[in-house]
């Protein structure tokens, strides 16, 4: 009696996850058909150049393999997110894994500037590591310095490039015009950045979400389209070269020369001296971003942002300005913005309008996003994923093994980005850190779950 | 209770209209320094709109707001900016639908709500960044503050829990404890008792009279809740329609057959009755 029931039992079991492997399939379908349609007009066909012009050139293999990637690809995320919510439900294994990551996190942020500050002695660091190192830590900076506008005090700035570009600009500009140093110049140029952010400030005071957005996306174009035009100032499309490089408390990085880097340490010459010192300038620039933003968070001021982005009119009826609570985080959301700005005019030697397109804006935003809003610690491994992440996608030749000899990845790099930034954003909707740690306690400061930390509203 | 008059806050001919409609309708009523004057009304009477008015988040078409402060400054809100009214008049004001920053923790609203005197402190961030020992200073108190009115309102244990996972009743709490924090005096409360069970009413009963007798703040509150209402309320104004239609101690309105009138609704046949009988 009891092993008919038994058997009944599993019978039906087994025909529940019949039925849920049907539905898993025709979903897994569904998607390698989505997946069809869009690869025929963007995989199926090719041009390429013949002896009598244009040939079109089919490529059904890779459509195929691709359809078979999706379909796949689909059929185990629904299994392996099923086996997910299975052992969170029956032992609450997420939540501890969760925390466990969330105690680790100060080690890992000093882990990651002790790996920093020993990158130009690693024995793997050549020129192209640390050219990208400089690259990385620049839109560190900038990332650190839009997460105040947009993670801090919610403002959705998708113009931040014109600060990067006004410090850019005014650096070349006062070193080429007045021949001052670096060092002068760098609080100026963030000084202006912030004046320039107060500007842009007064205009979307009264703006909130999208509108903000287009108006800032706006700002951002008209600062590159007036650089470009203004031909007697700025240099329009040519740019401003011969920008003076910075020197080591006098000493210059040249190979030959009075005052040189090289010849006051009594050690040979080499082009990487200044590359390192540049990485250097960059790590201290960042991380002192950084700080200056641990600090404000625990301020009034940076409380006062994170209150605006929870509730704009609750902090109004606590007699908080929102007037200058915006044009406090603009201001000093721009500040770093131009200190990074006169970094790159230094370092590139050469500015154009073409550096400051709103694709720089996109990246430095996205990587905002991914890392999770208001994170410095999430910024940085973003940025770290975004920059460094496109550069490793240029060599994975194993790709040929499953494509064929004449699959080219470095054509597919930006098609895998996506597809990497989608499922990340599906892993985490929030960024890799979601959750807020708080800016003052009575006893242990306890991180707060993405589900009740607002993303503002403008 | 004060023998002789002395209103903290004047409100004169006050009229609000939105395009067509007039939500509030030259009412004028006064409400005495360190006492609790409740406003009532069916929905839609226009309480919230007048509370609206008196903190800046409407402009009213017509009228004044007159609020007098201790030290003898007068201001009239209807002139200020919607965050001076906090600041310089000291009027303080929490929401119908909780309006906590939930993101944050217990102790986090409570500091935001001092933000001028940390922001002085602070020397305007210069001195805060730099970590000088005034501001320190300033915070501890602004912690000790936070603390004092934790345990008034009973949530010292879940000071740093996330404001937005307390429960209902505890972030009604929260919120007067915040808006207490900015030292006003003159608190607006719109509906505190709302969505509270009778016994957290009756805390709640407590905590408002404790406010008025021990921090010398004087209550304005728009409550349904009569138990709330009969129990603390010194005078009692009473809205309708956008008028006024009661003025009085909680005695006086209980018996006036307007207000009867008002929320239990009569018959069109005994209007007429009704209206003799006012009159």
């Amino acid at each position: 009696m009891s092993v008919e029931a038994d058997k009944g039992h599993v019978e039906i079991a087994a025909g529940g996850r019949g039925v849920q492997l049907a539905g898993r399939l025709k979903k897994a379908a569904i998607t390698a058909f989505v997946v069809l349609l869009l690869c025929i007009p963007m995989v199926a066909f090719r041009t390429v150049d013949a002896q009598d012009g244009l040939a079109l050139v089919t490529r059904w293999d890779m459509v195929a393999t691709l359809v078979a990637i999706a379909f796949a690809g689909q059929f185990l995320w629904d299994v392996l997110r099923e086996s997910a919510t299975a052992s969170t439900a029956a032992g609450q294994v997420g939540k501890p894994v969760g925390r466990a990551l969330g105690s680790l996190l100060p080690y890992l942020g000093a882990g990651m500037i002790v790996f920093a500050v020993a990158l130009p002695f690693m024995p793997f660091s050549d020129r192209y590591i640390m050219d990208l190192a400089v690259l990385v830590l620049t839109y560190v900076m900038l990332a650190w310095g839009l997460n105040i506008v947009v993670g801090l005090a919610g403002l959705l700035d998708l113009g931040y490039v014109a600060f990067y570009a006004v410090g850019a600009y005014s650096y070349a500009l006062l070193a080429q015009h007045y021949g001052f140093s670096f060092w002068i110049c760098l609080p100026l140029a963030g000084m202006l950045a912030a004046f320039w952010g107060i500007i842009l400030g007064f205009p979307v005071l009264r703006l909130r979400g999208d509108y903000l957005a287009i108006v800032t996306l706006a700002f951002g174009e008209i600062i590159r389209i007036v650089l470009l035009n203004w031909y007697e100032f700025t240099g329009g499309p040519d740019g401003l070269s011969s920008i003076p490089r910075p020197d080591f408390f006098g000493l210059e990085f040249k190979r030959f020369g009075e005052n040189t880097f090289h010849g006051f340490f009594g050690i040979e010459y080499s082009s990487l001296h200044r590359i390192v010192f540049l990485y250097y300038l960059i790590l201290i620039l960042a991380l002192i971003t950084n700080v200056v933003t641990i600090r404000l968070r625990r301020l009034p001021i940076g409380r006062a942002w994170e209150a605006m982005r929870e509730d704009e009119i609750a902090c109004k009826s606590l007699g908080i300005s929102v007037v200058k609570t915006k044009l406090t985080a603009f201001a000093i959301g721009a500040m770093f913005g131009g200190f990074a700005g006169s970094f790159f005019a230094t370092k590139q030697g050469f500015i154009s309008p073409e550096s400051f397109t709103f694709l720089e804006s996109a990246i430095i935003l996205a990587i905002v996003v991914l890392g999770g809003m208001g994170s410095q610690i999430g910024v940085a491994i973003a940025a770290v994923a975004l920059i460094g992440g496109l550069e490793w996608l240029r060599d994975l030749d194993f790709l040929k093994q499953i494509f064929g000899q004449d699959f080219d990845p470095k054509q597919w790099r930006m098609v895998f980005f996506g597809a990497l930034m989608v499922l990340v954003m599906v892993w985490r909707p929030r960024g890799f850190i979601g959750s807020r740690k708080p800016t003052v306690a009575l006893g242990e400061r306890k991180a707060i779950g993405s589900d009740l930390v607002k993303e503002g509203h403008g | 209770m004060a023998t002789v008059s002395d209103p903290i806050l004047e409100v004169v001919h006050l009229t609000m209209r939105f395009g067509g409609l007039v939500a509030v309708d030259d009412i004028s009523f006064q409400a005495e320094r360190e006492e609790i004057t409740a406003i009532i009304g069916p929905n839609g009477a226009g309480k919230t709109t007048v509370f609206n008015c008196l903190t800046g988040f409407y402009k009213p078409t017509v009228g004044m707001i007159r609020m007098r402060r201790r030290g003898g400054d007068t201001f009239l809100l209807e002139r200020l900016p919607d965050d001076a009214i906090n600041k310089l008049a000291g009027v303080a004001r929490t929401f119908q639908n909780i309006r906590l920053f939930s993101g944050m923790t217990v102790l986090e609203n409570l500091l935001v709500a001092q933000h001028h005197k940390l922001m002085d402190a602070s020397g305007f961030t210069v001195g805060g960044i730099l970590g000088l020992p005034g501001y320190r200073r300033a915070e501890r108190a602004a912690i000790e503050k936070a603390k004092f009115w934790l345990d008034k309102v009973g949530l010292i244990e879940r000071a740093d829990d996330a404001a937005g996972d307390l429960p209902y009743g505890a972030q009604r709490r929260l919120e007067i404890a915040r808006a207490m924090c900015t030292d006003p005096e003159l608190l607006c409360l719109d509906e505190p008792a709302a969505g509270l069970n009778p016994r957290e009413s009756a805390e709640l009963n407590e905590l408002l009279l404790d406010i008025r007798e021990t921090q010398k703040s004087s209550i304005l509150l728009i409550e349904h809740d009569m138990g709330v209402v009969m129990e603390v309320s010194d005078r009692i104004v009473v809205l309708d329609y956008g008028e006024l239609i009661a003025d009085g101690t909680p005695e006086e309105v209980r018996a006036d057959p307007k207000v009867i009138a008002a929320y239990l609704g009569v018959e069109d046949e005994e209007v007429e009755e009704v209206e003799r009988e006012i009159s």
